[in-house]
């Protein structure tokens, strides 16, 4: 187990989010975590990669409490992209994937070989290598994305957590950001756990679905044993049909209503 | 599988080296134009003096008139103008940084107003008269306001203060003291000439001796600001991106604001308020050295420098054979120009 969360209990403030989970992320995997809205999916994701101090229970990353480790060595275990990030005005792509190297430097060190190799692979890997001149703002919202994905993948990190890398995102731009996920587990066998609001697009490139509602996980495991008719009802309130994916032959849903338009 | 990561499939060959040349090209005009504002600072003023007998008083001074006017007026001064013009360029360029807000100027922390205060409590209360005794007051209130403005903005929520929070505590310690110092001044007819001169904001008329009191401070400031430089980039991705990246957010921000603080406080206690240099450098600077703080921190620092001094010479050259005070030439030539910047295009996106 590469990650994971034991007991955790997540608020902010006096507001309790998560209350006692239990999570566990296997070497090799890409976990999609979905869920309606302010069930606690994106909290979960900011307290397994650190960003968000647990009030309760522990986090474990290759078995150690990861509270304890120095951020530093984390970091190089460990990426994470959060939501919707914002970078400073007139950074160019390279600028970008090259602040990746940071848990790698020091003050007095700072760029290496094994930066420049790294940030180059970066870019190659995401397809960026001709766009490095330019400013972030000049992108597209898929080539920004990419952008951001390759700092994370310049890290150096075996783990990525990411933060719903698609949204905002038309259809072929989550596309084309769900298939570099897919090559990075493929080609560099790294380990992902994005959160992911599209089901059919989280069926399609995920081994692993985490549903949850409430806090608190419904159900766990393989798409097409997760993404059934009764959990979607019990997840999302939402009355559906589950047919083959004709193109990939994962779950596919097909929505009718939704149950009650009584809030909850 | 891992290894398709040290491969790199035609990396763009040597696009680091070639914008590492220009970068140290930029350093090295601007090293040439604080030459320049040094030389025209120590020829000009009351009296103009050749180049020749500038050089002369430099190497090997005999005594004369003009080797004196040089040494005792002239290289104080100069340095002086170079230490708070370096102190309120890079402070400025920190304090944006850090707030990522394009308008922040170092005196948002309250350093301002608390080096007025406690130089005019001194005064009242315990009559100091000279500026090497008030100058010492002037840098304790500049560090204890700061440091109040520090500890108000992380009052309000867990993991360190946020820009907005410690704004909000800038401005509100800034006017209490203002207030404060309003009320004092109008009791005490001496603070009020001392503070309504240091109000101004000069380099004039300060001995060799404030300039080595000063040293220290500028010196260590400029270190730890170069040292907080890699964090602030990282910090300028957004908080959770930087702790992402390991960085400590909060120790980060801690660091920046122990330089700003003996930075601008350094200035402010011996140069008084001298608006606009730390709030326009980084805005010039910027796009020559992009979004990297390992380099605007230094083009900000050469270029408050240079800004500093060819507004002092201006000062000295226009009210011939009076001077006008830096402060004054700051700001009638700062406003203009900050209103110029503005309508240009929208300011930048930090």
């Amino acid at each position: 187990m590469r990650l994971q969360a034991v007991d955790l209990k997540l608020g902010y403030g006096d507001r309790v989010v998560v209350d006692g989970l239990d999570l566990g992320i296997e070497a090799g995997t890409v976990t999609a975590v979905i869920g309606p809205n302010g069930c606690g999916k994106s909290t979960l994701l900011r307290a397994m990669g650190r960003l968000l101090k647990p009030s309760g229970g522990e986090v474990l990353l290759d078995g150690k409490r990861i509270d304890r480790m120095p951020s530093r060595e984390v970091a190089r275990i460990l990426g994470v992209l959060p939501q919707s990030p914002s970078a400073p005005e007139g950074l160019t792509v390279a600028d970008l994937v090259s602040r990746g190297r940071h848990p790698h430097q020091t003050w007095y060190r700072q760029w290496s070989s094994d930066d420049e190799s790294a940030v180059g692979a970066a870019l190659a890997m995401t397809g960026l290598l001709d766009l490095g001149d330019r400013p972030l703002d000049e992108l597209s919202g898929g080539q920004r994305q990419r952008a951001w994905i390759s700092m994370a993948l310049a890290q150096g990190t075996d783990l990525l957590l990411l933060d719903e890398p698609t949204t905002f995102l038309d259809l072929a731009h989550q596309i084309e950001v769900l298939e570099l996920v897919r090559r990075l587990h493929g080609e560099l066998g790294r380990t992902v756990v994005m959160v992911l609001h599209d089901l059919n697009l989280a069926a399609r490139y995920a081994d692993r679905l985490v549903a949850m509602r409430d806090g608190r996980v419904v159900a766990a495991g393989p798409p097409s044993e997760v993404l059934t008719e009764a959990l979607l009802a019990e997840v999302f309130e939402l009355d559906a049909k589950i047919i083959e994916d004709p193109v990939a032959g994962t779950p596919l849903v097909v929505p009718i209503a939704t149950r009650s338009h009584a809030p909850r | 599988m891992i290894n398709a990561l040290s491969v790199p499939r035609a990396a763009p060959p040597g696009t680091v080296r070639r914008i590492h040349r220009r970068r140290l090209l930029v350093l090295g005009g601007l090293l040439a134009l604080l030459a320049s504002a040094v030389t025209l600072s120590l020829a000009f003023g009351a009296k103009p003096i050749p180049p020749a007998d500038v050089w002369h008083a430099l190497i090997g001074p005999t005594g004369t008139e003009n080797d004196i006017i040089v040494r005792s007026l002239r290289i104080p001064r100069t340095a002086i103008g170079v230490m708070a013009g370096i102190a309120l360029g890079v402070a400025g360029a920190l304090m944006q940084g850090h707030t990522r807000n394009p308008l922040a100027d170092p005196g948002l922390l309250g350093v301002t107003q608390g080096a007025a205060f406690a130089m005019v409590l001194s005064i009242v209360v315990l009559g100091v008269g000279s500026p090497y005794g008030y100058i010492w007051f002037g840098l304790a209130g500049a560090l204890v306001a700061s440091a109040g403005v520090f500890a108000l903005g992380m009052a309000g929520g867990r993991g360190g203060p946020t820009p907005v929070t410690l704004a909000l505590a800038g401005t509100a310690v800034s006017a209490f003291l203002y207030g404060l110092t309003s009320a004092l001044v109008l009791l005490d007819e001496q603070a009020m000439d001392t503070f309504r001169f240091w109000q101004l904001g000069s380099i004039a008329a300060r001995g060799a001796d404030v300039a080595w009191q000063v040293l220290p401070f500028v010196a260590v400031g400029l270190i730890v600001a170069l040292v907080n430089a890699p964090g602030l980039n990282a910090l300028s991705l957004g908080e959770d991106v930087a702790r992402a990246l390991g960085q400590n957010v909060a120790l980060t921000r801690a660091v920046g604001i122990a330089a700003i603080t003996l930075l601008s406080g350094a200035s402010v206690a011996v140069c008084g308020a001298l608006a606009f240099v730390g709030l326009i450098v980084p805005h010039l600077t910027r796009p020559l050295s992009g979004p990297d703080h390992r380099w605007l921190l230094p083009y900000s620092g050469l270029a408050g420098a240079s800004a500093l001094l060819l507004a002092d010479v201006i000062g000295r050259v226009v009210a011939h054979p009076g001077e006008l005070e830096v402060g004054v030439v700051l700001a009638l030539a700062g406003a203009p120009f900050f209103i110029a910047l503005v309508r240009r295009r929208r300011p930048v996106r930090l």
